[in-house]
């Protein structure tokens, strides 16, 4: 089948999708976007995290035909056509990136938590971040990058 | 595989009417994970994300209509007042990730065990309702979980709604895992006190092939209740009623070992969650005014 959906903006479609497949290979394979990982494919780690009408999601698990006409932004969406999003400014700057695989969930994950509270307190982040694991860090380093980045967006920057 | 995606109940019933083997699909947290590893290949799909109808809820007749497509990110930010024991299980479902798409009929659909819903929803004593071309039907939750991810729909039926009648008492859930989130239970239990009524009912989860009510420890607790007319003088609940009714909560279960955990582990777990649940409702009735409860 083909799919037609506005990706990170722009009207974008692929042919011959086999409509049991996830919207994640769909991103990764057929429209050139691989910033959203494909690491456990049964929504367990976040990896693949993307907004789908502005609502954060696993890419993995949403069915290619489900993703027809929708609004999808994924973590290539994310910056400006100059500089990173603060968020991603921020995880590069407290260290909070080793392997990177993680990171695109997590900056995705934090852009939607950021979004909705200003300034979260430790055990919100911790919440909204739970559907996001991370091997490398031991999350210390994500935390000071949530707290950094909170901190530079509610100053304005 | 074939994808059918109705933009109305109408033509989701039709379509289900006409490919009975079509697998209805709606936040895909289960499904998508089996059709990711190969291990189910059905021959088609039914997407019901575009049917408007079954995102939304309503109050009607006492009970929350809630549509089997609402999510349980919206349970917990719009019904947490109204449905206390279902935003209690519903916090603890999977990530943020998983409740911005999993919906309570796909949990009802599914119907594991070891659902997050299935609990409050038998202790709420809800209803689902099915339909399907031939119309709809109202199946009791006491008689829709017929086995192991088994319900009692018809093949040409999909899951329309599930009616929970507006709790009149303190409701409380507790589900048991090895993290706070992202966790299958490995067995979780639910409790609702109807003190206008005298009635007691619970949910076990996760600690028998269908999850299932404890009716002794119902009948046995609403009993003592009421011997010690308990329920008028709001009076501490002494320790061996506490006890007892772990233990009759308990033996209503019939757990396996699996990878989560033992069969011993679920029982001594149940039996811990039964005491607690039910000491959090009864302080929660004793701190409610006699008037307002």
């Amino acid at each position: 089948m083909r799919i037609a959906a506005t990706i990170n903006g722009q009207q974008m479609q692929a042919d011959d999708v086999w409509p049991g497949e996830s919207l994640l290979y769909v991103l990764r394979e057929r429209l050139g976007l691989p910033g959203s990982k494909n690491a456990c494919e049964q929504g367990e780690c976040g990896s693949c995290t993307v907004y789908l009408d502005g609502i954060p999601v696993c890419a993995c698990l949403v069915a290619a035909g489900q993703a027809q006409g929708r609004d999808i932004v994924t973590v290539e969406g994310l910056a400006g056509p100059s500089q990173l999003h603060p968020v991603q400014q921020a995880f590069l700057d407290a260290g909070a990136v080793q392997c990177g695989f993680c990171t695109p969930g997590l900056i995705v994950a934090t852009h939607d938590l950021l979004s909705r509270d200003a300034e979260p307190t430790d055990l919100e982040i911790r919440e909204a971040l739970a559907g996001n694991l991370c091997r490398c860090t031991g999350y210390e380093k994500i935390l000071d990058a949530v707290r950094l980045a909170a901190s530079r967006m509610r100053a304005g920057g | 595989m074939e994808f059918l995606q109705p933009t109305s109940w109408t033509d989701a019933l039709a379509a289900k009417a006409a490919s009975p083997e079509a697998v209805p699909i709606c936040g895909g947290t289960d499904l998508m994970v089996e059709l990711n590893f190969d291990a189910r290949r059905p021959a088609a799909l039914l997407d019901l994300t575009k049917v408007a109808d079954l995102a939304q809820w309503d109050i009607d007749d006492g009970s929350v209509r809630l549509g089997a497509g609402v999510s349980y990110a919206r349970i917990i930010t719009e019904l947490s007042a109204r449905l206390p024991g279902l935003a209690m299980a519903a916090r603890t479902v999977g990530s943020p990730q998983i409740r911005n798409r999993g919906t309570v009929g796909g949990n009802l659909g599914t119907a594991s065990p070891a659902g997050d819903a299935h609990p409050p929803l038998l202790a709420a004593a809800a209803t689902v309702e099915a339909a399907s071309v031939r119309g709809t039907r109202l199946i009791g939750i006491d008689e829709f979980f017929t086995g192991v991810k088994r319900n009692a729909l018809a093949a040409d039926e999909l899951i329309a709604a599930v009616r929970i009648p507006l709790p009149v008492g303190p409701e409380q859930f507790s589900k048991i895992g090895t993290r706070n989130a992202m966790v299958i239970a490995v067995a979780a239990f639910a409790v609702a006190l109807q003190p206008a009524r005298k009635l007691v009912r619970t949910g076990i989860g996760s600690a028998a092939p269908t999850p299932r009510r404890a009716p002794a420890a119902e009948q046995f607790l609403a009993g003592a209740l009421a011997e010690h007319d308990l329920w008028e003088s709001r009076a501490e609940l002494p320790g061996p009623l506490l006890d007892r009714f772990g233990d009759l909560v308990t033996a209503a279960a019939a757990p396996i070992d699996d990878v989560r955990g033992t069969a011993a582990y679920r029982l001594h777990a149940l039996g811990v969650m039964a005491r607690r649940t039910l000491a959090w409702a009864w302080r929660q009735y004793q701190s409610a005014s006699p008037e307002g409860s």
